[in-house]
């Protein structure tokens, strides 16, 4: 071989253009990134739902006082009335659940019908060491394992950190129900998809109060921004010693129990 | 290097290939063109905007029908109700709470909400059981002035007792229980707790006073002072003399430790 067939042959084979080839090619590869990129840069100003309500704006939680909760059942009326949640005594929401801690350590739990008519006496008095309400409910966790499991991407957290359900994607296979440490899900009888607690997506969009909170009389369940100081929410985490529902399974649930006994789960 | 010798160059390569290797990789490659329109005709255009999910999916809820209109609402035609309901008792109880669901009232006047008048809806609240918390106003119906209905007696928007107990104990049972078992069973509530009489009306704003100081229990207990024999006296400069009384001895039962 010559030498200029040889220095042909370097040019076209060599290192030198293997690398100059090698960065073409990866360029090449990134330039789609950044045409996408830069499409949706021009989208951001429409991250905007209907009526001037930006979700990632926000980020939502409720605060539980259960030393106020007096068990009248109102918001489980109020829930399922603004919600069209189905009136058998098994589809809820949210349910008040009745502690009552008994002589020699019995806990008896119970919520008939979720407590939308309260409660009843029906154990002697003087056999209750201690006893209290609590309102259960969605606790949109912040690492939801309903959202892990949906074979099809049909419930999702919202920026606002809010647990949803897309009903047209949900295709009724009960895993997100199992899933769920708190049972706060349940399948819709007619649509036959997963249903649960929205916050009242519908009411907090438009800057109201989900229906629970409107309608508890005692004020025991405070709902507000998890990221902004001067919500009522914030001033509840201050002010209260808070729990969490079964902290040891690292959901991060956004509802937050004031006085919350050790015997809840 | 021009592009005939680049299709030359395919063509050998492709020869090379063994031929069921050629079928299949046809096969795939027909998949994989038919997979793109496919997946943008099943795909909504706008998925992904907010997360891994159909976007619009959000706006569907937030577009579902308010019934509550919220307690903001009511003021702006019955502001005489809410102001007598703002100076009561039930003050943080939203007029839907007890009328129900008024979107559809704020809409339009003519729908008009229902008022619980029987007898069976105020005690869901004020039914008494063992586990609401203490302090919160409680009967029992079956003893209440039965069969009358409770707003025979009691206004809902401003509901006070037709009387207000005299007794301290119609609060603070639990206290005075304890109390009269105690060796001070006849010391009055108001000998050591000053209580200003719209403490009756409203009691966390208008608290009774609590004694501060040893001196307080001195003024019965000390060596030297002009109660009764029977009643115990100490050297206030020996007893416990870096600790306030109460830090030892409960008032409402002081014979316990």
């Amino acid at each position: 071989m010559n030498q200029a067939a040889k220095i042909e042959n370097r040019k076209r084979y060599g290192r030198r253009s293997f690398v100059k080839k090698l960065l073409f090619a990866v360029a090449s590869l990134l330039v789609p990134r950044f045409l996408a990129a830069s499409d949706k840069l021009k989208e951001a100003p429409v991250w905007i739902l209907a009526g001037a309500y930006n979700p990632n704006e926000h980020y939502w939680g409720m605060g539980i006082d259960i030393s106020k909760c007096i068990g009248c059942g109102r918001c489980v009326e109020a829930c399922k009335v603004e919600n069209q949640v189905p009136r058998d005594p098994f589809f809820f929401r949210t349910w008040v659940e009745r502690y009552r801690i008994m002589e020699g350590g019995e806990v008896a739990v119970d919520s008939p019908n979720g407590a939308i008519k309260s409660f009843g006496n029906d154990r002697e008095e003087k056999d209750i060491v201690r006893s209290f309400f609590v309102p259960k409910l969605c606790n949109h966790c912040d690492t939801p394992p309903c959202v892990q499991v949906c074979p099809v991407g049909a419930t999702f957290k919202s920026p606002d950190g809010v647990i949803l359900v897309d009903a047209e994607y949900c295709i009724g296979c009960r895993y997100c129900i199992q899933a769920c440490p708190y049972g706060a899900r349940f399948l819709h009888p007619e649509t036959r998809t997963a249903e649960k607690c929205t916050f009242c997506y519908h009411r907090i969009s438009k800057g109201l109060a989900p229906a629970c909170v409107e309608a508890c009389p005692t004020q025991a369940r405070v709902f507000g921004e998890l990221r902004k100081k001067a919500s009522p929410l914030q001033r509840f985490l201050r002010m209260n010693k808070v729990g969490i529902l079964k902290p040891s399974l690292n959901t991060e649930p956004k509802v937050y129990y004031a006085d919350l006994d050790m015997e809840v789960n | 290097m021009d592009v005939f010798e680049l299709l030359k160059r395919i063509r050998l390569f492709w020869s090379r290939i063994p031929e069921q290797v050629q079928r299949l990789s046809l096969l795939a490659v027909f998949f994989i063109v038919l997979f793109i329109p496919v997946r943008n005709l099943l795909v909504p255009k706008d998925f992904g905007k907010y997360g891994h999910y159909r976007p619009s999916a959000l706006e569907e809820a937030a577009a579902q029908e308010i019934t509550y209109a919220g307690h903001e609402a009511c003021y702006e035609c019955h502001d005489d109700v809410v102001d007598t309901k703002y100076h009561g008792y039930h003050k943080t109880v939203a007029c839907e709470t007890c009328h129900g669901p008024a979107a559809a009232h704020t809409e339009d006047p003519d729908v008009e909400l229902p008022a619980p008048r029987e007898r069976g809806y105020c005690p869901l609240c004020h039914e008494y059981l063992a586990s609401r918390p203490t302090g919160f106003p409680q009967i029992v119906s079956a003893s209440h002035n039965p069969l009358k209905p409770c707003i025979a007696c009691h206004n809902p928007h401003d509901p006070v007792p037709p009387h207000t107990p005299a007794e301290c104990e119609a609060c603070h049972a639990a206290i005075a229980r304890t109390k009269a078992v105690s060796h001070h069973v006849y010391v009055p509530c108001v000998r050591c707790h000053e209580t200003p009489e719209e403490h009756k009306v409203s009691p966390r704003q208008h608290r009774p006073s609590k004694p501060a100081t040893r001196e307080f229990c001195a003024a019965c207990h000390a060596e030297g002072a002009t109660t009764e024999l029977e009643t115990r006296k100490v050297d206030l400069a020996t007893h416990g003399e870096r600790y306030t009384c109460w830090q030892c001895h409960y008032p409402h039962l002081p014979g316990s430790r």
